[in-house]
């Protein structure tokens, strides 16, 4: 597996409502080898303060050796990164973690819910890439409103797939949770269902699969310092007693491998 | 074993000794921060390194901590990591193999809850191909018993060395903790039994508080600071240790780049061990190598052994 500690240039600054950014990088090596599901580690500042990288799930790449990220600010790094400039250079390492194992002969269920829509339009761009045929596929994006997810309709809208909309507010689609709408969906049998998200968005669509019978591969979140398995500190209890390393064993798991407390 | 050290004679000479160990320069990564180095093989050029150390090893494998284990603080983090390994049998099965075919000193960090159990390490490591040194580590914080008990007090801390000592013909370099009164008091004290180098300094015990949701940053509550906020510590620490002891000292604590471990080298030690800076950048003990070779090449220094202890102090 090739991994890089590159210096990226930010080619381009998406700023959405609710401080959400979209960055797309000049990052040729991570780009072109990078999988749907994998991350990358990001260095915010250069000084010694905030000290560690932080995780980022690969939103998109392009084949000029571009990669997106898609994030919130929600601390003190995300801060600082909403704040570069184009042009300006930042150190990317990666591409990091097993990410989705695409199965190209099941119908696919995409559910994205919050940031966690991010590593999921690189997936279903693959899935379609992939797949001469993906009219019995489906994309269920979940958000706590409109403001959140509308400026990622179309990225979506473009790759011709299915695509339902859940707000908690019920300013855009469904009123309530992307699980309701799975729940009362019928889905094409043989699927198998691709998830990321609040860890209860995951643990309820992880309990329906089951209950269904239907694979679900899941991408969870972890603070981590390395990104590369040599803190432990992104453990996760797994279902056999043991902790599993977010980085390394992850992100991406079938859901049935984790202990979900939720 | 005998390590092949290519020299050039053009380039200033950065070998240092460890006791009866040679090191091509005086760069080594510290323990629980570099894996088993080969999760760093394609990020850096891990031939470069003067040592590596390896996660540390206890008898049996040890799970670790629940969650969350690290936390970022002010120019560092926290961790409560609970030494998670896998053990020293799987250890040499597993992990040794792949560390022999490096052509760099692999020395191995040991841990247990008892004299015993760290004899009993040391026994199973003796002999095997490429292990080039033990690190005792006496000082982690974040287990319940053991480790840092052996740590605080000078009379436990001689008798595991003495007991490690006994049980192998390679260098035993002993890992301090910072957190006692008097850090001279405990490097005396191995010395005396037997040590041939001594590491300082493990991490400083902390705490982080999570405002919001009330609760401790940690699920261990307390653990290990770590990073460029204790350097001054530690460097504080090796200047006093290196002043009383006559064996090898080995500067650990917030060391990022070559000026860092220069400092440290001023200071008493003859070489460093780059932590938490792997995390960041996973070529920083090779960029630390390649600095103090540009260093030792701009002062026009014959060996790198010349600095070591050279701090002016009038």
């Amino acid at each position: 597996m090739s991994q890089y500690q590159e210096i990226a240039t930010v080619a381009r600054i998406e700023k959405f409502a609710n401080k959400n950014f979209r960055l797309t990088l000049d990052c040729p090596q991570i780009a072109a080898s990078a999988k749907p599901g994998q991350f990358v580690m990001i260095r915010t500042g250069i000084g010694k303060d905030p000290l560690l990288r932080r995780p980022f799930s690969v939103h998109q790449t392009s084949s000029g050796g571009r990669l997106q990220i898609y994030f919130k600010v929600v601390g003190r790094g995300t801060e600082i990164l909403a704040q570069v400039k184009t042009d300006q250079e930042i150190s990317v390492l990666g591409p990091l973690g097993r990410g989705f194992r695409l199965n190209v002969n099941a119908p696919a269920i995409l559910i994205g819910g919050g940031l966690g829509i991010a590593p999921m339009l690189f997936l279903a761009k693959e899935n379609c890439r992939l797949k001469r045929n993906c009219a019995n596929d489906l994309v269920l994006l979940g958000a706590r409103e409109k403001n959140e997810v509308e400026h990622l309709l179309d990225d979506f809208k473009r790759l011709g797939l299915r695509l339902l909309i859940a707000t908690d507010d019920g300013s855009l689609g469904h009123h309530g949770l992307v699980t309701e709408i799975l729940q009362s969906t019928i889905l094409p049998p043989g699927c198998t269902v691709y998830t990321c998200g609040p860890e209860a968005m995951m643990a309820g669509v992880s309990r329906i699969c089951q209950a269904q019978d239907i694979p679900c591969q899941v991408s969870v979140e972890s603070v981590m310092a390395c990104g590369m398995g040599a803190c432990l500190g992104c453990s996760r209890p797994a279902k056999d007693g043991s902790y599993t390393h977010v980085c390394l064993n992850g992100p991406v798991y079938d859901a049935e491998d984790l202990l979900w407390t939720m | 074993m005998d390590y092949v050290i290519p020299r050039d004679e053009n380039l200033p000479d950065l070998r240092v000794n460890i006791g009866s160990l040679e090191i091509a320069n005086p760069v080594m990564t510290a323990s629980g921060t570099f894996g088993y180095a080969r999760e760093f093989e394609n990020l850096m050029n891990l031939h470069r390194l003067g040592a590596v150390i390896v996660k540390g090893i206890s008898l049996y494998p040890r799970a670790g901590n629940p969650p969350p284990r690290i936390v970022e603080t002010a120019c560092g983090m926290l961790n409560a990591i609970g030494l998670q390994n896998v053990g020293v049998d799987r250890f040499i099965t597993e992990k040794m193999p792949y560390l022999h075919g490096l052509n760099v000193p692999v020395i191995v960090n040991i841990l247990g809850d008892s004299l015993a159990e760290y004899e009993e390490i040391t026994v199973r490591l003796a002999g095997v191909p490429g292990v080039s040194g033990i690190e005792v580590n006496i000082s982690c914080p974040n287990v319940k018993k053991g480790g840092v008990a052996f740590g605080t007090d000078p009379i436990m801390a001689a008798a595991v060395t003495g007991a490690v000592k006994k049980k192998t013909d390679v260098p035993v370099m002993v890992k301090l903790s910072p957190n006692v009164s008097d850090i001279t008091v405990i490097a005396r004290a191995v010395e005396d039994a037997g040590a041939d180098a001594i590491s300082l300094i493990n991490t400083l015990i902390g705490m982080a508080i999570d405002l919001p949701t009330r609760r401790p940053a940690l699920a261990n509550i307390i653990g290990g600071l770590s990073g460029p906020a204790i350097k001054p510590v530690a460097l504080r620490m090796v200047y006093q240790v290196a002043r009383v002891v006559s064996v090898p000292v080995i500067g650990i604590g917030g060391i990022e780049s070559a000026e860092d471990a220069l400092e440290f080298m001023l200071a008493g030690a003859t070489a460093v061990q780059i932590g938490t800076a792997n995390f960041i950048n996973p070529r920083a003990s090779e960029e630390v190598v390649e600095g103090i070779e540009a260093y030792a090449k701009a002062e026009k220094l014959l060996s790198i052994r010349s600095i070591i202890g050279g701090l002016r102090l009038e």
